[in-house]
Parts: structure tokens; sequence; C-alpha cells
């Protein structure tokens, strides 16, 4: 279907496509422009063309400031009324080619069903990959989607008396209920009160372990999630610690300030849950008898929050002092002893709570949500599960482990799109990237790690990258890099030309906007999901990705927030060497001496819709 | 009958394609099964009448659906088939050694199949449906998984609550072949003395002790709680979460596509239009249509495009918006018509007919696709009580064939129509389908397989949208399911001229509602 009149060359620079665009028109069609502009086609005429108009292209083609505007407004933004007479009705039969004398250079003007389909075609890299679209596909699409916008401004009066059911938010791309300018706000959560998580067990039983690991993950999946150590607020109330002798039931005073220290940890909870938004709060305390449970638990009901006990049991001896010592010893309270000291005073501390444990009971506690871990995740006891947050949790937990291992991230090596500094597409590798690859060999071989799972997306780099490693891979489509939507192999220069709106909205909350016809980070995030999952469950894995990937797995696993997500630093050809320790995760860069271009794009300081290109263009990196 | 018959004769014939492929035995079938190393046979244990049989069909329905190939073997089948006519509980008394003898051949038998199935057949799990309750056949069981390098998983059903077993028993058990036109009061005796006789040998799993070492999942009192052991890798951590998620009470599901589309009308596919004059009267229908059901608490989900939105916004009730409902992304196709298509694409459009259950759309998305990314919307389903789900023509399907247990060569075929709301309601082992048409016209989008592709003659597939070299895993067919009654032991590949009338009879019929379920029971056997 390739077109036989085109004459233009197709291994035609797209960027000069790009600059032709200005005075790429007749006079006649700037004439036709400005006729529609200016209101003087027939409301009819352009509502029929809005019809017909709209579909086929990827609508988003003509989302410009223009279309937000109006949409504010109430006007019909997903109607582009299309200008050219061409495209009437040409989608649905296609007509030969029409020759129209441009201003600069005889080139053909396509019919917009050809146009489009072509650019598509090399959104999607169709046939022949790294195949650039044609000067003069680029000069339709590009005078097309700015005719729209220019269009857009003037159509407000036509579409007025439409009453508008629905209106995009510009920024996530969702479709909200709209009435008389007020726009419904629903939070899609499938909580309906909130949780309160209580941990349950004796000292080094990993709760502390349990309850950041766990708070973590729901902070990474959107759930807002705060943790409330009630050790924190004791050492808080009691600044110096001196021996276990506090922790001995007979220590009335103790025994008073542990339990007030609890009931402050509680206000907070309630504070956090009822009032500042939070979805679930874990509540990591040694929580070891029923008394004390039953506290919890009338709390919770008191203020219509649902409890889910989270107990941690575990016998083997060496775990337990493997625990203390990776984590109590650094402990605040053993700043100022020997280790011998501070092992021998947390074994007595654990006995004065082994007295009083009552742990909980498949016939006392019937009734309560719980998920009983044993022996480190050898067994696992689950009672009443009620609702979907918790069900989570529990696969959550059954998926976690705690043998020690290593995960590598890593990004493809250079591709041919990323030297040209276009984001997206599925290009193959350079000569640098290829390089990294065999360096990328070398590294693993020297590691020589044990058992290394190697994993991909489906996208070519990745795979060429993990071809030369001469081991076993596998491919993972929730891996591929981030879908830009109509931007998808646009340079940044590029964006802000043709969609500064979006460039602008994209600035002002990364980590929330889609890209019209794409995804988010937090999309993302989603995606990516059962990679963590499955992450959590293996042992040492390789992970080749992408930039934006890789920014959202290392967020999980160094806790970073929405906000600094999307700007954490992944440069091409540096491996990340993430080990599990304590309560987090050590985090070790390897740089393999391949050169390679920057890719990652800060921030700039004005992220105002109105900036000016060189205030968007700041800190876009070099590239060619 | 007929449908079955196909389909065990075309995954022969697939079986033998693939078994000539070298590298069909690194990489079985598509995205959920690589994590599984050795294929894995999962063994129920408990009393009769304790849900076996529906956990088993219900989880071989589920791993079928999101890839895995799996297959049940019901030893009742084996016997029913040994001892044509069963007289009364006498039989399953432990001192009575003829029959005892007659069990375990039984047994002896299925594990033969469960072993040809997993080794030759390209199945990646067994569900080895029988009582099991002595740890003599269990030990016998692991034996033979030992012996054959599977990995084994317990699927442990322990209840105690008699209402809850007196129900199974009177849903599911009276219709039993082993009862034939008999009264219901001696069917209930009979069996609960049948019972009695398992509870004489029945010796639990005891996870402090003698099976601490084994992987099993014990489900206490239909799901108030769960005990899990050893969960080996993640098929098995699949599994769990799945069974964790399932419950008994009864609901129903109701399926619906958003109204009439502008995109519908002008027969494009894709894109993100907005409702047609019939498609806001079709919302209205539906509004009336909740009414009329009196559906109290009833959730409503959509996708995130305007034409399922608007359809809920008529609803008049709080309904929530899933992305991963969206429709699937036909990349460069979306909003064509399929003569644009034909036109543009000729190639595209001939590898989509071959095989569309894996054809990917360039830079879109392929059905194998979407069942992966709706395993979500399944797991919340299961959990959730009376839902109607407002979604898109492909996605109805891939939901509908969970449901309704079809295989990969019927999804991406069954009729979805415009305008029409299915009720799913889950029944013994199945799922009964009541289809209401809400009375407003609307264009028909459904496009049937083309006449004379067998889509079985096609070569494998190459995604073009992205790079995938040879060892990739999703380029091997997703072999036909076995699960709910198809009987394995039917004729071998039928030729294809016999099938092609069936396959069009098949394509008539959307909702065969339970029929498949009694299949299994009525089916003869013809092993010994």
């Amino acid at each position: 279907m390739r077109g036989s009149c085109r004459p233009n060359n197709p291994r035609d620079p797209p960027d000069r496509a790009t600059a032709g665009l200005a005075g790429g028109r007749s006079k006649q069609e700037h004439e036709r422009e400005q006729r529609l502009c200016n209101g003087e086609e027939t409301c009819e005429r352009l509502k029929l063309t809005a019809g017909t108009c709209q579909d086929g292209l990827r609508e988003s083609w003509c989302r410009s400031p223009a279309v937000y505007g109006r949409e504010l407004r109430g006007g019909v933004k997903e109607f582009s009324p299309c200008s050219s007479p061409e495209v009437e009705g040409g989608f649905m039969e296609p007509k030969p080619y029409q020759f129209e004398p441009l201003a600069q250079g005889a080139e053909t003007a396509m019919p917009e069903w050809q146009w489009r389909k072509e650019w598509v075609q090399f959104l999607s890299r169709k046939d022949l990959p790294g195949q650039k679209p044609t000067a003069s596909v680029c000069r339709e699409v590009l005078r097309v989607s700015d005719q729209r916008s220019k269009m857009l401004d003037n159509e407000d009066v036509l579409l007025e008396n439409h009453p508008r059911e629905l209106t995009q938010n510009p920024l996530k791309k969702i479709w909200m209920p709209h009435k008389n300018g007020h726009i419904a706000h629903r939070r899609v959560c499938m909580t309906n009160c909130p949780t309160l998580i209580v941990t349950v067990g004796l000292p080094a039983r990993g709760k502390t372990y349990i309850s950041k690991k766990l708070t973590r993950y729901l902070n990474w999946i959107g759930v807002p999630t705060k943790e409330f150590n009630v050790g924190d607020y004791r050492r808080e109330c009691l600044k110096i610690y001196k021996s276990f002798e506090f922790f001995r039931p007979d220590n009335e005073e103790g025994v008073k300030i542990r339990r007030q220290c609890a009931m402050s940890a509680l206000n907070d909870v309630r504070q956090y849950l009822s009032v500042e938004g939070g979805q679930v709060a874990v509540f990591d305390a040694t929580n070891t008898t029923r008394d004390r449970r039953g506290t919890i638990m009338k709390f919770a009901e008191q203020n219509g929050f649902k409890v889910f006990f989270v107990e941690s049991v575990c016998e083997d001896p060496e775990v337990i002092a493997q625990n203390i010592v990776q984590v109590k010893l650094g402990n605040p309270d053993y700043m100022n002893c020997s280790s011998e000291e501070a092992l021998e005073d947390f074994m007595e501390r654990i006995k004065c709570y082994e007295t009083s444990y009552q742990p909980l009971d498949e016939d006392l506690d019937s009734d309560v949500s719980y998920i009983k871990i044993m022996d480190v995740g050898r067994r696992y006891l689950v009672n009443r599960v009620v609702d979907h947050i918790q069900s989570r949790i529990v696969y959550y937990l059954m998926n976690i482990h705690i043998t020690p291992r290593s995960i590598y991230l890593c990004r493809h090596g250079e591709s041919d799109l990323n030297i040209k500094g276009r984001i997206g597409g599925d290009s193959g590798l350079s000569s640098r990237g290829k390089e990294f690859a065999k360096h990328l060999r070398n590294f693993l071989e020297e590691q020589n790690i044990k058992d290394l799972k190697i994993w991909t997306s489906q996208m070519k780099r990745t795979i060429q990258t993990a071809e030369c490693l001469g081991v076993p891979y596998e491919q993972w489509k929730s891996l591929n890099e981030i879908d830009a939507g109509v931007c998808e192999e646009m340079m940044y220069e590029e964006i802000q030309e043709h969609f500064p709106l979006e460039f602008a909205l994209r600035d002002q909350d990364k980590y929330r906007y889609r890209y019209p016809k794409g995804e988010s980070y937090e999309d993302l995030v989603q995606r990516l999901e059962p990679v963590i999952m499955e992450l959590e469950r293996q042992e040492n894995v390789l992970v080749i990705c992408h930039q934006a990937i890789m920014r959202c797995l290392l967020a999980y696993f160094l806790d970073k927030t929405s906000h600094e997500l999307p700007y954490l630093k992944c440069p091409l050809h540096t491996v990340l060497k993430l080990t599990p320790v304590a309560y987090g995760c050590k985090v070790e860069s390897v740089y393999l001496g391949v050169e390679s271009v920057n890719t990652h794009r800060d921030r700039p300081e004005n992220v105002n819709v109105q900036r000016s290109t060189e205030d968007a263009l700041q800190t876009v990196p070099a590239h060619l | 009958m007929s449908s079955t018959q196909r389909d065990s004769g075309a995954s022969t014939n697939s079986t033998e394609a693939k078994k000539t492929d070298p590298r069909w035995n690194e990489k079985k079938c598509s995205w959920a099964s690589y994590m599984t190393n050795s294929p894995t046979m999962i063994v129920m244990i408990g009393l009769p009448a304790r849900g076996k049989t529906y956990m088993s069909k219900k989880l071989t329905r589920y791993l079928n659906w999101i890839g895995v190939p799996t297959k049940v073997f019901n030893l009742g089948v084996y016997r029913r088939e040994a001892v044509r006519a069963y007289k009364s509980y006498d039989f399953f008394r432990h001192d009575n050694e003829e029959a005892m003898k007659i069990r375990k051949q039984c047994a002896l038998v299925a594990l033969q199949d469960v072993r040809v199935y997993l080794t030759e057949e390209g199945g990646q799990i067994a569900v080895f449906d029988a009582t099991n309750t002595t740890r003599e056949r269990r030990d016998l069981i692991q034996a033979f998984v030992k012996e054959n390098g599977f990995k084994v998983f317990f699927v442990e059903s322990v209840c105690d609550d008699p209402d809850v077993i007196a129900a199974n028993i009177l849903e599911v058990k009276v219709s039993s072949p082993d009862y034939p036109e008999k009264h219901r009061e001696r069917v209930m005796e009979d069996f609960l003395k049948r019972i009695e006789c398992y509870k004489v040998t029945y010796q639990l799993l005891d996870p402090d002790d003698y099976d601490k070492d084994l992987s099993f999942i014990k489900v206490i009192n239909v799901g108030q709680r769960f005990l899990v052991n050893r969960v080996q890798d993640y098929i098995q951590s699949k599994i769990v979460y799945y069974l964790m998620n399932i419950h008994v009470h009864s609901h129903s599901i109701y399926l619906c596509r958003h109204g009439e589309s502008n995109h519908n009308v002008e027969g494009r596919i894709g894109g993100d239009s907005e409702l047609s004059p019939r498609g806001k009267q079709f919302a209205h229908a539906l509004r009336d249509f909740i009414d009329e059901h009196k559906l109290s608490d009833l959730k409503v989900w959509t996708s995130q495009l305007r034409r399922t939105i608007q359809t809920a916004e008529e609803l008049g009730v709080p309904y929530e918006q899933w992305k991963i409902l969206n429709e699937i992304d036909a990349g460069v196709c979306e909003e064509m018509t399929y003569q644009m298509i034909q036109d543009s694409f000729p190639e595209e459009f001939a590898l989509r007919d071959q095989d569309k259950y894996h054809y990917r759309y360039p830079g879109g998305e392929s059905y194998q696709d979407l069942v992966q990314r709706l395993e979500p919307v399944i797991m919340e389903l299961e959990r959730q009580g009376n839902v109607l789900v407002i979604c898109h023509q492909a996605v109805m399907r891939c939901l509908l064939a969970y449901f309704l247990d079809k295989g990969a060569d019927d999804l991406p075929y069954m009729k979805c129509p415009l305008h029409t709301v299915l009720k799913l309601t889950p029944v013994a082992y199945g799922c009964k389908v009541e289809m209401f048409y809400l009375n407003v016209e609307a264009v028909n989008t459904h496009r049937d397989r083309p006449l004379g592709k067998n889509p079985r003659d096609s070569a494998l597939i190459h995604r073009r949208n992205s790079y995938t070299p040879l060892s990739s895993h999703d380029q091997v067919k997703r072999p036909r399911l076995y699960s709910a009654g198809n009987q394995p032991w039917l004729p071998l590949a039928p030729t294809p001229s016999a099938l092609m009338p069936e396959r069009l009879q098949s394509q008539e019929s959307l909702c065969e509602g339970i029929d498949f379920d009694g299949s299994e029971e009525t089916s003869g056997c013809v092993r010994f």
C-alpha cells in the first residue's frame, strides 16, 4: 500500500519535514483554513466534519492548549473538526491522491487516510525497523493537527449548545462526569473503610521487617499507608534505655509507660486514618496479650476501621539470633554496649514477653481476620480475609522471603533512538549499546552469580542486550517501556513544538500525567505489580529494562515517593545492584565503562503552560 | 458432545506438532506457565461432599484460562466405568476387600493417564480429584510423582458444618449418575453412610509432623480459614491466591457492553467515541433493567473509555472505572473499519483470521494479552457479590470465556451482541447463563470466523511489533482445554472436513449454559 506517486525520498529526515511545516502551505489551503476558522463555513458542515473526522486518527493529534481551554468551558474537545476537504469521507473510501501544489517544493499533499496510515505505521515500526516517516507525511500530520487546534479556538459558539456529559481530565486522561461545570471526583479504591494492620509476636520475629516492607509495598501500589512503631514512641518518651528490666511484667512503671506509648500511637493512627486521608495504618508492636489486642479491636470498632492481624511465629533459634544481630544491635537502645551484652539483654527482653504471650488461637480468635506466619514463611494460617486489600496483603506476605540475594537492574544498551534523542520506539542497539552488552556479559561472569535469572521486556533493544549474554532469559510484556502514545519516537523538542500544553502538564505532575493514547507512571506501577511480586519470590535476578520501568522498580526497592519516582537517575550502561539489608536495601551502582548519551531530563524550573520554548527545553539532554 | 470430540482430536494434532519442535520441552505454552519448570500434580483430599470437585473444576477452568494447560482426573468417573451399576454405600466400606481392590485399580489407571497427560500431551497441571483420605494412598501418589519428576501440591478441604455438607449433597450429588431416579431422602441417607465409610480411615494432613514437608493448602470450612504449607513456586502461589479468593455465596455477575457508539454505527473498531442515540436509549433501558431486577448492592464497573462511562452515568448509581477493562488495543488498526484494514493491511488481516487468539495487532494487543490484563478483574469478580461489568466486545469475550470455560479457539468468536445483558449465575460445577436483550436495536459488530479457514492449519504467528527471537515462549499455541468433562479418550484426530459443520454450529450457540457440566457424569468410559 505504499503510495507509488509519492515523490519524496523515504529517508528524508523528519526534522526537515518539521521545518517545512510553516511555509509548506498553499494560499488556497490557507484561505480555506481561515474561512473555517472564522466560522464562514456552515454549522452543518462543521458538525458533519466533526463527526467523521475525529475517528480514524488517534484523536490526540489535535490536543493543544486551545483544546483544553475549550474543554473547561464545556466544549467538545475530542471532536476535532478537520478542514481539509480531501479528508471528508476520504477515510471511508480512499480516494486517489490529489495533487496540490505546495509553496515549498512541489510535493504531494496526501489524503488523510494515507498519511495517517503511514504515520501510524511508522510509529509502530511495522515493516522496516528504523524507518522514518517521509517528510510529506510529517508535514501533513502537523498541518492537520495545527489546523485542527486553530479551528477549535473559534468553534466554541457552535458547540456551546451541546450539553456535555463527560469531560476528560487533561492530566490523567480520565473521563469524568461533568455537571454544571462541576467535576465529580471519585476515588477508585477497593477498600471501603480504612484498615488497621496489627502485628503480633515476640521481639525479633521480624515484625518490623514485615511492617516496613508491607508499608513500602502498599504505598508503591498507591494505597496511602503509614507505619506506627510503638518502640519509637517508647524511645521518644524514655530517652535512655537501661536494660531489659524495663520490660518485666512486674515493672509497674514500665508497664504504665508502655501502655501510654501504645495509646498515643493509636491516637496518631486515628489522626492518620480519619483526618489525613490514610488508607492503611500498620501498628507495629508486640501485642502479645489477648487483652491488648482486645483494646485495639475496640478502638478500631469505635472508629470504623477494619482490623487485620499479622502474627509472626518463629521457633528457630538461629533465625532469631540472626535477626537480633542484623537489626537489633544497630538499634538506638544498644548504642553504648558491646554486641554480647546487647544480645544477652535482648534475649532477656524476649523472655519478659514469653511468659504472657498468647498467640492467636484457631478457636478463640476464629472471628478475627488474621494471617499467622510460621517459621519465616514455611507455613501460613489465614483466617477470614474480608476484602480486597486484605487479600492483597496476604498474597504479598506469602510471597516475600528473607533468603539473602541480590537484584540487578539495568537498562538496555544505548539504542539508535537514544542517540537521536527520541523517546519510545522499538529500535535496535547502537554500536556502543552492543559494546555495553559485551561488557555486561563480562560483568556477570566476574560476579559469578548463583542461579541468576534474566528478565527482559519484549522490545528489541532489551532482547538484543540479553542475547549477547549467552544465557537463557525470560521476556515480559509488562516490562515494556512506558507507552508515550502520540509522542512515541519524538524528540522533546518536537513534543514541545506540537504539544506544548501536554509537555507542560507532564512537567507539572510527571507521575500522574498520562500521554494521549499512552500511559502514565501511575499506570506503569499497576502494570509492574506482578513483576514486583515475582521479584519478591525469586532470588538472584537481572532485569534488563527501560528508563521509566527501572525508575518504578527502583522506587519500590528504595521506597521513593511518587514525586521522586519519575526523576530517579537511571543512566544507560550502568548496573544497579540491590541487596536487601536489615529494613532497607543497599544500592551499588556499577558503571561498565562504555560511553552513552544521557537520556535524563530533569524537571525544568518553569512548568507553566505559558512558558517559552527555551524554558520548556531547558533541561533536555544533549543529543544528535 | 460433538465439540469436545473436535477439541480432543485437535489437541492431539497440535501436540504432535509441538513434540517435533525442539524448544517444546523448554518453553511450554504461554505467559503464566513459564515459571513452572516441571509439571505439577494437584491432589485433592477430603471426605465426599466437601467441594473437592467444585474446587478442582474451578481451578482447572482458571488455570486453562490464564494459559496453563490443565486437566481434571476424576476418580469417580473411572470407578463408575469399572463398576457400571452402583448399588449402595456397601461398596465404599473399608472392609469390602473386592471393592477396595477395584478402587485401587481405578486409581492406578487414573495415575497412568495423568502421566501420559503431563509427559506426552503437553499438560502442565493435572488435578487428581479423589478422596485420597489415607496416608497409604497419598504415599502412593508421592512415589508416583517422584518417579516421574513432577511436583505435587495437595489441596485438602475440611468442613464440619453439616448445613454446608447437606447443601452440597443436595445440589450436586443427588444428580449424580450413582443415583438414577431415586428418592431424595434415600440418596441423602446413602450418601451420608458413604461419608461415614471414609471417615473410618480418614487421616488428615498433619502439618506438624508427618506431612510437614509437603506442599499443601488446607481449606477449612469453605474458605473461612486456610493453612498453607511450603509453597514451592509461582504456580502454586497463584493457586493458593486463587483458592483464597473464591467463595461459594450465591451471587450473579452481569456482563454487558456499552451502548452502541458512533464508531459502532460506522463500523469502525476501537477508538473512544460517544454513544449513539440508540446507545443512550440502551443506557436508559439498562437502568430500567436494574430497577426491575431489584439489584440492590450491585457494584458497577466500567472501563476508562467514554462509551462505557456514559452508559454507567445513566444508571444513577456509583461505579468504578478500571483501566484494565479498556477494549483491546488495535494498534495501527484503531478506528478503522474492517474494510479499511483489509485494504491497508491485507496481510495482517489474514494473519488475524488464521489465529485470532494469538494475533497481536501491530503496536497493539492480542486476545492473549487481554486475558493476562484481565486476570485481576477475574480475581476481584470471584471475591465480589453482585457485579455489573460494562465493558467491550473483546473484553466481554475474555470474561465470558472464563465463566463458560471456552478455549482459545472459540474465545475470539463468542457472540457478545450490543444491548444485551448476560446474567451469569454459578450453579453446581458450572455457570448458568441468562440472556436479556433490552429491546433497543443496535448494529451487529460480530465478525464470524471466515468460512473455509481452518485455524489450526496456520503456521506460528510471528509478532511484528516487537522483536521476538526464537526463544520466545508465547509463540507456541495454547493447548486445548480439557476441563469440565471433556473426554480425553475419544477417537483421535477426526479429519478436518468432518469437523467443519460442527464448528459452524458451535458458533451459533453462545450460551450452552450448564450443559457442559453434566456431560462428564453421563459420558461413557471405554478404557477398561
